[in-house]
C-alpha cells in the first residue's frame, strides 16, 4: 500500500490560520497528513525552509498566504512569492517537481477555500508519487 | 536557555469529548512522553478550567516544569489563559507552546481516529521542538505620551474629548469641518429621547465644556494627514485648511455673498452662500469660514469686512499622541431617485424633515401645511443585496425611534395631522417603547409591510398616494392619499470614517463601519493597538449609545496613556551582531523603518528598534547569513519543527 502524501502547511497566525481553523469549526474534511507551523506573516518563510521540509519527508509544502488581508504588508502576496518561487527552484535543480509547493490566500474565514486548496493539492500529491531525492 | 535545562509538560485537552471522541489522547501522552525534554504527559478533561489551569500552575511553582505544551482549542481563545496561568506561577509565559487539536483536528478529521491521533502527535512533537530551543522573553517596555488624539468633533469626539480632559489627559481634537457638533448638532431643536432635551443643548453643553481647557487643542477645517508610529507613540501631522476670516464680523455677511449652495447643517433643504457662518449659538468657533471650493474670489465680502484674508495659507501641525480615537461619524442613507418616490414633490428623508423643521419651524408642501403624512420605515435598510443594488443589509437601530419622534414633534406643530407609519417592524426597544405608545395613542396608524412587497409612492393629481400591502390583513392593498411623505433612511458609514480606515489602516467591517475586535472583550478596541473606535463610526446607533461608547474609549485611551509606558509583545526581531556584516539587506525589506546600521565597537552592524517592530518576519529571509531573527520564532525553532514533524523522517 503506499504511503498517504504528508504537507507542510504555513499559516499565518491572524489571518490564515483562523482560517484553516474555520474549516474545523464548519466540520469540513481534508486530509489529516497536514502539519501546520503558524508564522506571523507569510513573507517571513525562507526558502530553505521549504526545501528542508521535502528533505525531511513531507510530500508537499503549501503557504497559506494573506492575500490583501495581512496586517503587517501591503505587497507580501508578491514578497511571499518571491520566496516560493526560490525554493521551487532550488527543489528542481534537484529533480524534484515545484509543484510540490503551493501557495494561496486564505482569509481568516476561508475555510472552505483551504478546504477545496488542499484536498486538490492532496490529490494532486498523490498523482506525483513520493519524492525522488 | 539551553537544551539541557527545559523541562516540559505537556498537558492534553479532551474539550469534554470535542477532542477525545475523535482523538485518542491517551495515545497522545503516551507517545509525546517518550520525547526528549518532556518530564510529564498528561490528559485532562478540560484544561481552560480552573483545575486544569492549576494542573499547569502547580508543575511550574514546583519547578518539575519550565516550559509548557498545552494541546486544546485554537490558540485565539486560549493562549493567553494558559501563558497567564504560567505568569502567576512564577513561570515565563513564553516558555509555551499552544497547540490546536480540535479546531484543526479532530472536528476537521471527525470520524478518522487514527489520523486525527496521528496528527495531534505531529503536532506536540513540533511543540515540544519548539520548547527545546525556547528562551525566556519579557514583554518590551516603551514610554507613552501622555496625549489622545480624537479625530471627529461630533458628539462621539466631544464626549471623549472631555472625558480624557477631565482625566487629565492632553487631548487633540480633530475636526474636518469648519464647526463642531457634527450630525447631532444638525439635529437642532429636536428632543433626543429620553429626557427630552434639544440634541443642540446636549452638543452645545459638550462644546462650552471643552473650549478654554487648558488640556484641549482644538483644529477645526483640519484633517488628519498622515499617521506613524505605535500603540503609545504616533506622530500625527495635521493639515488645518485656512478659514480665511481673521476674526468676526458685524452685520449679516453671508448676504453680500453672490454664490449659493445647498446647505448641509439642514440636511440640503436651505441654501447658503460660500461664507459658512456658525450655525447655531454657542458653536465653536465663533467666527465665520469660507468654502473656497465654491467662492471665486470675487472680493465682495472682504470690501464688506476687514477680517477676510483671502490669502491665509493651508497649515501643518505635527503632536505626538500615545492614542488615538476615531470618531468619524455617519452620513445619513441617500435613497436613490425612484426608490420609494424619491424625486416626487413633497417626498422627503427623515433627515430632510429635521432640517425643515429646524431651519423653518416647520414644514409646508405646496405653501400648505400637510394635512396626512405617511412615514415609509427601513428605506435603504434590511435588505439583501441581490442583484448589486446598493442598499444595506443592516437595521441601523436608531430610525424607528427617530421616526416616531420626529412624528410625535409633527403632531404637536400640527395637531390635526393624520399620521401614517409604513413599516417591516417597529423596533422601538427599550424605554424607546413609550414614544411607540404615545405615537398609537395620539391616533398614528401602523401598517405592517414585507419584504418583499415594498410600498410604492405615485402622484396622483395634487397627492402622492402611498400603496402597501398590510400584512396584518391578509396582504390587501391599502391607498393611503399623503400630502407629505417622509422616507425613514438609516446611517452609512461617512466619508470620514472611510478615509480614515484607509489612511489609519483600519479594519472595517461587510458594511463599511470601523470594526471593533471583539463585541464583547474589546468593544472599543481595534486591532491595531492604541487605536479606538467611538460613536456612529463604529456602528449606527443613538444619541444614549453614541455618548456612552465615547466615554468608554476614552476610559480604554486614558487608561493606557496615564500609565506613561506601554507593554508590547516581544515577539519582535533581534540581530546577532556577531554574524552581520551590515549588508543592509534586511533594511529594505523592513516595512516600518525599524532597522538601522549602528557602530558595534570597530564595525558596524544592523540593529532593531523594538519599539518600531511589528514583527511581521519581513526581513528573516532577507539576510544571507541568517543573522536577523524573530524573538519567540527562530529559523532554528523552525527547522527544528520541520525536522520533528515526522518523527523518523521518511521511512515512517
Amino acid at each position: 500500500m503506499t504511503r498517504a502524501p504528508q504537507i507542510l502547511v504555513f499559516t499565518t497566525s491572524t489571518i490564515s490560520d483562523p482560517g484553516v481553523a474555520s474549516a474545523g469549526l464548519m466540520r469540513l474534511k481534508y486530509p489529516p497528513q497536514t502539519a501546520i507551523i503558524r508564522v506571523p506573516c507569510s513573507s517571513m518563510i525562507r526558502p530553505e525552509w521549504i526545501v528542508l521540509a521535502i528533505e525531511s519527508g513531507f510530500d508537499g509544502v503549501f503557504v497559506a498566504a494573506d492575500g490583501t488581508d495581512c496586517p503587517y504588508l501591503r505587497d507580501c502576496t508578491e514578497r511571499t512569492a518571491r520566496g516560493v518561487e526560490a525554493a521551487q527552484k532550488i527543489l528542481a535543480s534537484r529533480g524534484v517537481e515545484p509543484e510540490r509547493v503551493r501557495m494561496a490566500a486564505v482569509c481568516s474565514v476561508c475555510g472552505e477555500a483551504f478546504v477545496r486548496i488542499i484536498n486538490d493539492f492532496f490529490n494532486a500529491l498523490s498523482r506525483l508519487g513520493p519524492v525522488r531525492l | 536557555m539551553t537544551g539541557g535545562g527545559v523541562r516540559i509538560g505537556v498537558y492534553v485537552c479532551h474539550c469534554g469529548g470535542n477532542i477525545s471522541d475523535t482523538v485518542d489522547v491517551k495515545r497522545v501522552v503516551e507517545e509525546v512522553g517518550k520525547e526528549p525534554g518532556v518530564v510529564t504527559a498528561v490528559d485532562f478533561p478540560f484544561m481552560c478550567s480552573e483545575a486544569g489551569q492549576k494542573l499547569v500552575e502547580d508543575d511550574v511553582r514546583s519547578g518539575r516544569v519550565n516550559a509548557v505544551v498545552v494541546a486544546a482549542c485554537s490558540p485565539r481563545l486560549h493562549e493567553a489563559t494558559f501563558r497567564a496561568a504560567i505568569s502567576r506561577a512564577g513561570g515565563n509565559p513564553y516558555m509555551y507552546y499552544h497547540v490546536d487539536i480540535r479546531e484543526e483536528c479532530s472536528w476537521a478529521h471527525e470520524g478518522d481516529r487514527e489520523g486525527a491521533t496521528e496528527k495531534a502527535i505531529r503536532h506536540v512533537r513540533m511543540a515540544v521542538a519548539y520548547l527545546r530551543r525556547a528562551e525566556p522573553l519579557s514583554k518590551i517596555k516603551a514610554a507613552s505620551e501622555r496625549s489622545v488624539l480624537v479625530i471627529g468633533g461630533g458628539l462621539a469626539g466631544l464626549r471623549a474629548a472631555l472625558d480624557l480632559a477631565e482625566a487629565g489627559v492632553r487631548v487633540y481634537l480633530v475636526e474636518r469641518s469648519p464647526f463642531l457638533g457634527g450630525n447631532a448638532a444638525r439635529l437642532g431643536a429636536l428632543k433626543v429621547f429620553p429626557y427630552g432635551r434639544p440634541a443642540i443643548d446636549i452638543v452645545r453643553s459638550l462644546i462650552g465644556k471643552l473650549v478654554g481647557r487648558r488640556e484641549v487643542t482644538i483644529f477645526t477645517n483640519a484633517e488628519v494627514e498622515a499617521v506613524s508610529g505605535y500603540i503609545g507613540n504616533f506622530d500625527v501631522r495635521i493639515k488645518v485648511w485656512p478659514r480665511y476670516f481673521k476674526g468676526k464680523c458685524a452685520g449679516d455677511l453671508a448676504r453680500v455673498c453672490p454664490k449659493r449652495a445647498r446647505d448641509e447643517f439642514y440636511f440640503g433643504v436651505a441654501e447658503r452662500t460660500a461664507i459658512l457662518l456658525p450655525p447655531f449659538e454657542g458653536a465653536y468657533p465663533d467666527i465665520p469660514a469660507i468654502d473656497i471650493n465654491l467662492c471665486d474670489r470675487c472680493g465682495l465680502c472682504a470690501k464688506a469686512c476687514p477680517s477676510v484674508d483671502l490669502s491665509q495659507e493651508p497649515q501643518t501641525v505635527s503632536v505626538r499622541v500615545g492614542a488615538i480615537i476615531a470618531a468619524t461619524g455617519f452620513r445619513p442613507y441617500a435613497p436613490r431617485n425612484g426608490e420609494c418616490g424619491r424625486g416626487l414633490p413633497g417626498v422627503i428623508t427623515l433627515h430632510e424633515l429635521v432640517g425643515a423643521l429646524n431651519k423653518f419651524g416647520g414644514i409646508r408642501v405646496d405653501g400648505r401645511a400637510p394635512e396626512s403624512a405617511v412615514f415609509i420605515y427601513c428605506v435603504g435598510s434590511r435588505q439583501r443585496r441581490a442583484g448589486g443594488e446598493g442598499a444595506n443589509e443592516y437595521c441601523s437601530r436608531y430610525c424607528c425611534i427617530a421616526a416616531l419622534d420626529a412624528a410625535l414633534h409633527l403632531r404637536e406643530l400640527l395637531p390635526g395631522v393624520r399620521i401614517y407609519h409604513v413599516a417591516r417592524d417597529i423596533r422601538s426597544y427599550g424605554v424607546n417603547e413609550l414614544l411607540y405608545e404615545a405615537a398609537g395613542r395620539l391616533g398614528d396608524v401602523f401598517v405592517k409591510y414585507s419584504e418583499e412587497a415594498p410600498p410604492r409612492v405615485e402622484r396622483q393629481g395634487d397627492k402622492l398616494v402611498v400603496r402597501v400591502r398590510d400584512v396584518l390583513t391578509e396582504s390587501v392593498e391599502l391607498e393611503i392619499p399623503a400630502d407629505l411623505v417622509v422616507l425613514v433612511t438609516g446611517m452609512e458609514p461617512s466619508d470620514g470614517t472611510a478615509a480614515i480606515a484607509e489612511r489609519l489602516k483600519l479594519q472595517r467591517g461587510p458594511d463599511g463601519f470601523l470594526q471593533e475586535v471583539h463585541p464583547k472583550l474589546k468593544p472599543v478596541e481595534t486591532a491595531l493597538g492604541g487605536i479606538f473606535i467611538a460613536g456612529t463610526a463604529q456602528a449606527p446607533r443613538g444619541v444614549a449609545e453614541t455618548l456612552a461608547s465615547a466615554s468608554a474609549a476614552a476610559a480604554r485611551a486614558a487608561s493606557l496613556v496615564l500609565r506613561g509606558y506601554v507593554e508590547l509583545e516581544p515577539f519582535v526581531a533581534y540581530v546577532d551582531a556577531s554574524k552581520c556584516n551590515a549588508c543592509e539587506a534586511c533594511i529594505s525589506e523592513c516595512p516600518y523603518g525599524a532597522i538601522e546600521i549602528v557602530r558595534a565597537g570597530s564595525r558596524e552592524v544592523a540593529s532593531v528598534n523594538e519599539a518600531l517592530c511589528k514583527g511581521c518576519g519581513a526581513c528573516i529571509p532577507a539576510c544571507p547569513n541568517s543573522a536577523i531573527q524573530l524573538r519567540g520564532l527562530t529559523s532554528a525553532q523552525i527547522e527544528d519543527m520541520i525536522r520533528s514533524a515526522l518523527g523518523h523522517g521518511r521511512s515512517a
